[in-house]
Formats: structure tokens, C-alpha cells, sequence
């Protein structure tokens, strides 16, 4: 049977999923680093109207004699108003006096640096408040005082500004995300490509086949090609010692059998001592039996092997019947057995190994051959339902006696009443595994009026 | 006829030399692929008996050259492999048909006879003895125009007597010829196929005769 293997886990995946934990974290990125941009530029513009704004009211402070003038520049507010429904703030202090404005006003932690604005943010009448602070020192009364002007204002349109680039940030994320995705997946599969293509092309190949791969493929494939072709090139080299020591074994071992064989048909000949002439049949019989036995185990060797290995292609039935009944013709003339084939005309093709329903022809027509009396009628027919096409191979010989097709598909189970007919007990052990391989029947059995009748029943392509 | 054996191992040649003199076959007997090129360059045979594991080379290079060179004779591959792709192997070659060694000669016989008459036979002419003809590849015997075919022990049979016409043959020496070696012989085996061969003779002038005690003979009356 076939292995079927379980796979550890699967490349394409591993790479999708990397490239997108990869395009996750740096969308990510993008998002945070477009949103951090846009605000400090949103704040740093805010902040240089604040500071404008500040900037302007504390160089319109006259000190005189008799105090401080302070005269806020509308213009001033009117910058600040351009933002929004913002509300504005201001405290302007003498010293430690506020003399203006709001006087809860909360003041900065750090000194400040004169006309140069200091920024802070403060929680303020329910608000996040963007204070501005300049102090200025004024002559009042003769006296220097340190005068120090505050503008506060809410964060509501920043905050919208904020917002927004957030989406907006958070929509360039998504997109790019989305097109990695893609991009990753279409990556995925195009690296994988030429793995797939070898793929493919090592699940083409027959079980025969073993040429080595020659095909472009990307470098990283390169190892895994060169250990393939070595495999390939390793299993081709055992095959064919293997190919080539049954062949010289069977040559060895049959060339002096042959010789045994015919040495004892002349002896046969030469003489008339009825004694010897048994003998030397004997010795005949013994020497077709074990030839017989070494070709069948061969046989069914090679059909466990390539029912494993199968090299299916579509077999036309009734031609490869006439070929083979063709090939016994001689045989069955011998003992003048009259072979006679009935085929349809229509085309009966199955999907098979040709070899191996071959086998299993022969090896029904053989038995047929061996087991009928001299003069006798071997019947081959085949016939078709849509299923199922039909073979019987029927004669009219010395039966199977009590035997059923269990018991003679048997590994070198005889029946009892083979009598003195060589044989290896293999034939019907072949017939059935390769009738179990294509998933069809055999059965055989008593011929009614005497004989046997053998029945495969094998499935339509 | 006249066969051609390629075959290197010493006693399977010449063993199946003298079997097929017995039959009354002329046979030259090649060791290597090159003795047998010599021997068809200079005769013409009706067979070629060919072994596959040759010291010079493989008989299936020879077998596809013999038939690339456009060479009619017929050859019969004797293999020592028996598998049925071996034989499909061997037919795709151009080899007429095969035996697988150790073969049987009624097998061989057989298997030539098949081989001649699809090849059509030009191999060998028809026989005449008394007033019949005798067509041993079509397997017909015509006495006063008329023809009759012979099954393929009677027509062994009468090959058997008709090529030594007056010499007595024993029942042994006749089942030798007609039965395989290996197959169980009953007595009366012989008497039935001289039955039916009478049968088929009746008619002609050509009789054959029961030697009492002895065997059976071919005679012209």
C-alpha cells in the first residue's frame, strides 16, 4: 500500500503568518510614529499662536507713574479665537499680585525666561488647559517690577485635530497591513512555486520511472535536487543488480536443468526398457515442477511488488484476452484442446497494471490448458455490465474436486485431485491477489456437467 | 528443417543438437552471437534458435538488429526468465515467440510449427506419398482432390510414418513423438490417434498397418 504521511506543519502558512506578524508590528509603528508626529506638530503650532498671543499682550504693558497700562491687543485673542470654540484665559501679575484676569489661574512650577514663552499643560475650570507665560520686568512708580503675563486656553480643537490624524494614522496603518497581507500571501505562493512544480512532477512519475529529475530549480532547491537524483540514481543502481543477479541465478540454475531435461528426452528415446522410461519421465516431471515453482514465486514476487507499485494505464480488455489465448495456442495444439475466445465488439477497458491482469489471464488459461483431457474445449469469455467487466474461463477437465477458491488461492495449496500434473500451487494465489489489488472478485468452481470454471470479475475504468 | 542454435552453454547445445537430429532436423550450432553471423552469412535457415546471456553480447541487440537489417527468418528466443514482463519485453524485440528453459521439444515443435505457418509458411513444401499429397505447415492431407485437415497429433502421426514409409514404429517410439515428455501415457493413447489418422486416410491407397506385437507401419497398397 501506499504510505500515507502526515505533514509537520506547512511552509506556506509559516511564511504567511511571519510576514504578517511582520506587517502587523510595523503597521503598528507607522500608526504610533504618524500620530506622534502629527501631534507635536499640531502642538507646536498651537503653542507659537499661544506664545504670539502672550508675546503681544505683555509688550503693549506701559509701566508709568502712576501704574500699570495694560491694554490687550485684540488682534491677540482674535489669533487664539481662530482655533475654535476654545475658551481663552488670561492672569497678569505684579509681583505676586494678580491685577487682571483670572486670578485661580494656575502659575508654572519653573522660573520663567522673559519674552521667551514657557508652554505647560494644567488642569483648569474642568479642563485641560495650554498655558502660555512670559514675564517682563516694568519700570511702575520709578520701581522695576516683574510683571507676568499668563494665556491660557482649552484643547478642544487640538484635540479634534488629534483625532482625526489618528484616524487617519490608524487608516494608513490598516492599508498597509491589508496590502502586506496580500503582498505576503502572493509571496508565499511564489517562492513556493517551483517546491510545487518538483512536486508535482516527482507525483507524475510512474513507478518505473526513474530517470533523474532534470529541471531548473532555484539554488536553495539545488541540495534537495542532487539528493533526490542521488536516491533515484542509488535505487536505479540496486534495481538493476537486483534485475541482473535473478537474471544471471535463473540462467545458472535453468540452462543445466534445460540440459537435464533434454538429455533425459533423448535417453527417452533411445530406449525401450519400460523401468527406465518411468524413470526418466520422472525425472522430467521433477525438473519442469521445480522450474515451474522458481517461475511462479518469481511471478508472484513481481505481482505483490507491482500491486504496491502500480503503472496504471487504460488496458482494452478483449485484445490483450486474444493475445494471450494466442500465446497458449500452441501449448493447448499439443494435446489438441481447442481454445475458443467469446469477446464483445465493444471496447472493455479497465485502469490497471497491464502486467498484472496479464499474469492473472495466464494463469487461468495455463491451469485450464494443464488440467483438460486431450481433445478437450477451453471456453474464454468476456462480457460487460457497467460495472463490472466479466472473464470465465471454463473447461471441461478433471474439476477442483471439494476444493473451493479459498482454500486453492492458498500460497501452495493444490487440490487433491491434481493427480500427476506439474504444477506450484502459486497460479490461483497469483490470480487473487491481483483480482484483490483491482478491487474486483475471483471465484471458481465446479463447471456444472464436469470441469472447472474460474470467474474474475474486475471493475470498469 | 533447418535451424540455426545460438547457445553457449556446451551440454544444453549439443543435447538439444542431437534431440532435434532425432527428429530428423538439420542443426548448426552457434556458441557466440559472431559464430552465428558467420553461419547466416553463409546459409539460410528456416529457424533461429536463440539464447539470450551470450559471452559476446545479449540476444535481444542481436534480435533487433537481425530485424533492423530487414532478416525474415524466424527466431525462437530460448530464455531462462519466465516472467510476464520478460515476455512482453522479448515480443516488443522482434523475437517470433519464446520457450522458457527447460523446455519441452512437443512445446518447441509446437511453437515452430505456429511460428512457420503465421510467417506463411514459405519453409516448407508439400509432401506426396501413394495418391495423397501431404501439407505438414497447413495441416491437410488431399487425396483425389480432397482435402482434409488433420488435428495436431494426427498430423504428427503421420509426419512420423509418412517420413519413413515401410519402417515399423513401437507404440513408445510413436508417443515420444507425440506426447510431451512429461505427460502420463496410457496404452490405448496411441491406438486412438491411429484410429482417427485412418479415418482421415481412407480413401487413398495409403494404409496404415498394425504389426501384431510390434508397432504400426506406413504402407502403399
Amino acid at each position: 500500500m501506499m504510505t500515507v504521511f502526515s505533514p509537520a506543519g506547512s511552509i506556506r502558512r509559516r511564511l504567511v503568518v511571519i510576514l504578517l506578524v511582520v506587517a502587523a508590528v510595523l503597521a503598528g509603528l507607522l500608526f504610533v510614529s504618524v500620530r506622534t508626529v502629527a501631534n507635536t506638530a499640531v502642538e507646536t503650532t498651537q503653542d507659537a499662536i499661544l506664545g504670539a498671543a502672550t508675546v503681544a499682550i505683555a509688550e503693549e504693558l506701559r509701566g508709568g507713574e502712576d501704574g500699570l497700562t495694560i491694554d490687550i491687543p485684540y488682534a491677540a485673542f482674535s489669533m487664539l479665537g481662530a482655533t475654535g470654540q476654545d475658551r481663552v484665559f488670561y492672569r497678569i501679575l505684579v509681583g505676586a499680585e494678580t491685577v487682571t484676569g483670572y486670578a485661580d489661574l494656575p502659575l508654572p512650577d519653573a522660573p520663567l525666561s522673559g519674552l521667551k514663552p514657557t508652554f505647560f499643560s494644567q488642569q483648569y475650570d474642568g479642563d485641560v488647559v495650554r498655558t502660555g507665560a512670559v514675564s517682563r520686568s516694568v519700570l511702575v512708580d520709578g520701581r522695576s517690577q516683574i510683571v507676568r503675563v499668563l494665556v491660557a486656553q482649552t484643547r478642544t480643537a487640538q484635540d479634534v485635530i488629534s483625532r482625526q490624524m489618528a484616524n487617519q494614522a490608524a487608516a494608513l496603518g490598516l492599508g498597509f497591513f491589508v496590502f502586506a497581507a496580500i503582498l505576503s500571501i502572493f509571496t508565499a505562493r511564489s517562492v513556493l512555486t517551483p517546491l510545487n512544480r518538483l512536486a508535482e512532477a516527482m507525483g507524475r512519475r510512474g513507478p518505473q520511472d526513474l530517470r533523474p529529475v532534470d529541471r531548473a530549480v532555484p539554488t536553495e532547491l539545488a541540495p534537495l535536487m542532487q539528493a533526490l537524483n542521488g536516491f533515484i540514481a542509488r535505487l536505479r543502481g540496486a534495481l538493476t543488480r537486483t534485475e541482473t543477479f535473478i537474471t544471471e541465478a535463473a540462467h545458472h540454475v535453468r540452462t543445466p536443468l534445460a540440459t537435464v531435461r533434454v538429455q533425459a528426452e533423448i535417453a527417452m528415446r533411445q530406449t525401450d526398457d519400460d523401468a527406465l522410461r518411468a524413470t526418466l519421465r520422472n525425472i522430467i516431471r521433477a525438473v519442469d515442477d521445480s522450474a515451474r515453482s522458481a517461475g511462479q514465486l518469481l511471478d508472484h514476487a513481481t505481482v505483490v511488488y507491482r500491486a504496491d507499485q502500480r503503472a496504471d494505464e487504460l488496458v482494452a480488455l478483449a485484445p490483450l484476452v486474444l493475445d494471450v489465448v494466442d500465446s497458449f495456442s500452441p501449448t493447448a495444439d499439443m494435446r489438441d484442446i481447442t481454445l475458443r475466445v467469446d469477446a464483445p465488439d465493444e471496447v472493455i477497458a479497465l485502469q490497471f497494471d497491464r502486467l498484472l491482469i496479464e499474469s492473472a489471464l495466464r494463469n487461468l488459461i495455463d491451469n485450464a490448458v494443464k488440467y483438460s483431457y486431450a481433445d478437450g474445449i477451453v471456453d474464454v469469455q468476456l462480457s460487460t455490465d457497467d460495472t463490472f467487466a466479466k472473464l470465465q474461463v471454463l473447461d471441461r477437465g478433471r474439476g477442483i474436486g471439494d476444493g473451493n477458491s479459498v482454500q486453492l488461492a492458498a500460497r501452495f495449496k493444490r487440490g487433491e485431485n491434481v493427480g500427476d500434473v506439474v504444477g506450484s500451487g502459486l497460479g490461483l494465489t497469483i490470480v487473487r491477489d491481483v483480482t484483490r489489488a483491482i478491487g474486483g472478485s475471483f471465484d471458481i468452481k465446479e463447471r456444472q456437467g464436469g470441469g472447472t470454471c474460474a470467474i474474475l470479475l474486475l471493475p470498469l475504468a | 528443417m533447418r535451424f540455426l542454435l545460438v547457445e553457449d552453454n556446451h551440454d544444453l547445445g549439443q543435447s538439444v543438437q542431437t534431440r532435434l537430429s532425432l527428429d530428423g532436423h538439420a542443426v548448426d550450432w552457434a556458441v557466440s552471437l559472431g559464430d552465428a553471423e558467420d553461419h547466416l552469412a553463409t546459409a539460410s535457415y528456416d529457424l533461429i534458435l536463440l539464447d539470450i546471456m551470450l559471452p559476446d553480447g545479449d540476444g535481444r541487440d542481436f534480435l533487433a538488429s537481425h530485424r533492423r537489417a530487414k532478416r525474415d527468418t524466424p527466431v525462437i528466443v530460448m530464455t531462462a526468465r519466465s516472467a510476464v514482463a520478460d515476455r512482453v519485453a522479448l515480443l516488443d524485440t522482434g523475437a517470433d515467440d519464446y520457450v522458457t528453459k527447460p523446455f519441452d521439444f512437443t512445446e518447441l515443435e509446437a511453437r515452430v510449427r505456429a511460428v512457420l505457418r503465421r510467417r506463411g509458411g514459405a519453409a516448407q513444401t508439400a509432401l506426396t506419398y501413394a495418391d495423397l499429397t501431404f501439407d505438414p505447415l497447413a495441416a491437410t492431407v488431399t487425396i483425389n482432390g480432397q482435402t482434409k485437415e488433420l488435428r495436431n497429433r494426427e498430423l504428427r502421426l503421420f509426419e512420423v510414418l509418412v517420413a519413413a514409409p515401410d519402417r515399423i514404429f513401437s507404440k513408445g517410439q510413436l508417443c515420444d513423438r507425440l506426447l510431451s515428455a512429461a505427460e502420463a501415457v496410457t496404452d490405448n493413447a496411441i491406438e486412438v490417434y491411429v484410429g482417427r489418422l485412418r479415418k482421415k486416410l481412407e480413401g487413398s491407397r495409403a494404409k496404415i498397418e498394425t504389426v501384431r506385437g510390434v508397432g504400426y507401419r506406413l504402407t502403399e497398397t
